[in-house]
C-alpha cells in the first residue's frame, strides 16, 4: 500500500487546471462573479461582460462626471468585471479611464484594451505612448488597430511590441458591420489574439463567417454596440418581454439581448458603454445568470426579426 | 477612421446631449457676469444700426470680430475640444470670420447699414433679436436648466445668427465673403443637435438658410 495521497495547493491546483482544460469553454459564474471564456492564444479566462467607452466616458474636464465615471468603473470592478475598451477617437474617454484608475488605487483585477487609430503608420507609436499615459499604467494588455486603418503599417508594430513584452495580446476592430471582407482576410494571415466586431440580436452577419473563422484561428472575440446604441432597446421595449425570457434569467430586454450576445460560444466578451451605476451592474448580471442554448438562441432570434 | 463616408452623423456623434449641456453650463458659471457683458454687445450692436452710417458699420464689425475671436478661443478652444475631436478645427474657422470681418467690415466698412428690402431689414433685426434674447431662452423653454442658457457673443450658434442678422441688415452691397462661416457653422451646429436628437435641431439651420434666400432675393432685385 502506498502513501496516503496528500493534498498540498500545488496538486490541487493542477487538478483544477486538467479539469479546466477538460470541460466546456464557458466556466460558469461563480458566486462572486460573472462567467468567464479563454483567451484562445493564452488560456487567459476573461469576464463574458466588459465595459466601453464610447461616448459615455467622454464627459470632458467636468469633475462630477468624471467623479461618476468613476463610480461606474469602482462598481465594475466591484461586481467581477475586468475588460475596460477605449481609443483616441472617443475624446476625453481614455483620460477619465485614467482619472477612474487613479481614484480606484489601479485595480489589479484591470484588463486594459485600447486602440491605434491614425492613417500615419509611423505616428503609431508615439499616439499608443499619449494613450498610455492617459490611462496611466505601464502598459497595456490589448491594443487594437481601430476600424482597420492603416492596419498593414500598425500591426507589425503591436507584434514587435508583443515581442518585447510592452504589450500582451493585438487585434484590430471594425464596427456598424463595416470591411468584414477585409478583416476576413487579415484574420485568416495574421497571427491575431483578438478581433472586434459589431453583433447583436439584428446586426447577425458575422455568425456566417467572421465568428466561424475566429474559431478556426484562435482568436478572441470581443462584441461592440450589442445594444445598436440603444437602438435595439428602444424596439424591443415597444412591447413586453416575453414570460419565456424568464427561463434564462432575463429581467429586463438589455439583459435578452446581452444574453443573446455572449451567449454565443466563440464570443469571449461583449462591451456595452453606460454612464449609471444600475446599467453596468445589470449587464454584468447578465452573465452570472443561465445562458440561452442553441433552442433558445434561435427563439430569441426569431423574436427580433418580427419587430 | 477610414472610409468616413460610411458612416452617418449619429454614428460619428461622440459626446451624450447630457455632457454637450453641460458644458454650457459649466463655462457660463465660470464666466458670469461676462454674459451681461455680452449682451451689452449685442445691444451696441442694435444702436448702431440704428445709427447708421460708415463709422457705426465699422464699429459693428468690430463687435462681431470680438465675439468671434472670443467664441474661438473661450468655447471652442478651451471647452468643445475637451469632448469633441473636431472643435480645433471649429476654432479655426471662427478665426477666419474674426479675420474677414476686420478686412471686409472694419477696413473696407462693408458693413455700414445700408438701405436693403424692407423685408431683409424686418428679418435681419428679428434674427439679431432672435439671437440676442431668444436664443437664450431656448434651453429652458426646452427643459434644460437656465445655468445651461447659449448667449450671444460666447456660444456659437447665436454668435452665428446674430451675425446673419447683421448681414442682413447691411444688405444694400451684401459682403458675400462674410456669409459662408456663419451658414456652415449653423448647419454644422444643427447636424449636431439632429444626432443628439434634440427638438430645436432644424432652428439655426432654416434660419441660416433663410437668411441667405431673402439676401440672394434682395441681391437679385436690386441687379434687374
Amino acid at each position: 500500500m502506498g502513501p496516503p495521497l496528500q493534498i498540498t495547493r500545488r496538486r490541487l491546483l493542477g487538478a483544477l487546471a486538467a479539469l479546466a482544460l477538460l470541460g466546456p469553454r464557458l466556466a460558469p459564474a461563480r458566486e462572486d462573479g460573472p462567467a468567464t471564456r479563454p483567451i484562445p492564444s493564452s488560456g487567459e479566462r476573461l469576464p463574458l461582460v466588459g465595459l466601453g467607452s464610447w461616448i459615455t466616458f467622454n464627459v470632458g474636464d467636468d469633475r462630477a462626471a468624471r467623479d461618476a465615471c468613476a463610480e461606474v468603473m469602482a462598481n465594475f470592478f466591484r461586481a467581477g468585471g475586468q475588460l475596460i475598451d477605449s481609443s483616441p477617437m472617443y475624446g476625453s474617454a481614455q483620460e477619465v479611464i485614467g482619472y477612474g484608475l487613479a481614484k480606484l488605487g489601479h485595480p489589479a483585477r484591470l484588463f486594459s484594451a485600447d486602440k491605434v487609430w491614425i492613417a500615419d503608420g509611423a505616428a503609431g507609436r508615439r499616439q499608443m505612448e499619449t494613450s498610455r499615459q492617459r490611462w496611466g499604467i505601464p502598459r497595456f494588455d490589448l491594443l487594437q488597430v481601430h476600424n482597420l486603418l492603416a492596419w498593414p503599417a500598425h500591426l507589425p508594430t503591436l507584434f514587435a511590441m508583443k515581442a518585447a513584452g510592452q504589450l500582451r495580446y493585438v487585434g484590430i476592430t471594425t464596427s456598424h458591420g463595416h470591411r468584414h471582407d477585409e478583416m476576413a482576410r487579415i484574420m485568416a494571415s495574421q497571427p491575431l489574439d483578438f478581433v472586434q466586431l459589431t453583433y447583436n440580436l439584428v446586426d447577425r452577419e458575422v455568425e456566417q463567417r467572421l465568428l466561424p473563422l475566429a474559431r478556426e484561428r484562435g482568436i478572441a472575440v470581443i462584441v461592440n454596440r450589442p445594444f445598436q446604441r440603444g437602438a435595439l432597446l428602444s424596439k424591443l421595449g415597444r412591447q413586453p418581454l416575453p414570460a419565456w425570457a424568464g427561463e434564462i434569467d432575463c429581467t429586463s430586454w438589455a439583459q435578452f439581448a446581452l444574453k443573446f450576445v455572449i451567449s454565443h460560444p466563440d464570443v469571449t466578451c461583449a462591451i456595452s458603454a453606460t454612464s449609471r451605476v444600475d446599467h453596468v451592474l445589470e449587464n454584468l448580471g447578465t452573465a452570472t445568470g443561465a445562458l440561452p442554448d442553441q433552442a433558445m438562441r434561435s427563439r430569441m432570434a426569431a423574436l427580433a426579426a418580427r419587430l | 477612421m477610414a472610409e468616413w463616408w460610411l458612416y452617418g452623423p449619429r454614428d460619428l456623434l461622440l459626446f451624450a446631449p447630457r455632457t454637450y449641456y453641460r458644458l454650457f453650463e459649466l463655462y457660463n458659471l465660470e464666466l458670469w457676469p461676462l454674459q451681461l457683458l455680452a449682451l451689452a454687445l449685442g445691444t451696441t450692436v442694435l444702436v448702431l444700426w440704428r445709427r447708421g452710417g460708415a463709422r457705426a458699420g465699422r464699429a459693428i464689425a468690430a463687435i462681431l470680430l470680438l465675439c468671434w475671436l472670443w467664441v474661438a478661443w473661450g468655447f471652442h478652444w478651451q471647452r468643445y475640444a475637451s469632448i469633441n475631436l473636431a472643435a480645433g478645427y471649429f476654432a479655426l474657422a471662427f478665426v477666419a470670420q474674426a479675420l474677414l470681418l476686420l478686412w471686409l467690415g472694419v477696413l473696407r466698412g462693408r458693413l455700414a447699414p445700408a438701405p436693403a428690402t424692407r423685408l431683409q431689414q424686418r428679418a435681419g433685426l428679428i434674427l439679431v433679436l432672435f439671437a440676442l434674447l431668444g436664443f437664450p431662452l431656448l434651453g429652458p423653454l426646452l427643459g434644460r436648466s437656465w445655468t445651461q442658457a447659449e448667449v450671444f457673443g460666447m456660444a456659437p450658434d447665436p454668435t452665428a445668427l446674430a451675425t446673419l442678422g447683421v448681414l442682413l441688415l447691411a444688405g444694400g452691397r451684401p459682403a458675400w465673403g462674410l456669409w459662408p462661416l456663419p451658414v456652415a457653422w449653423c448647419l454644422v451646429s444643427g447636424t449636431t443637435l439632429w444626432a443628439m436628437e434634440a427638438p430645436d435641431f432644424a432652428l439655426a439651420p432654416l434660419a441660416a438658410l433663410l437668411a441667405v434666400g431673402l439676401a440672394a432675393g434682395g441681391a437679385a432685385r436690386r441687379s434687374r
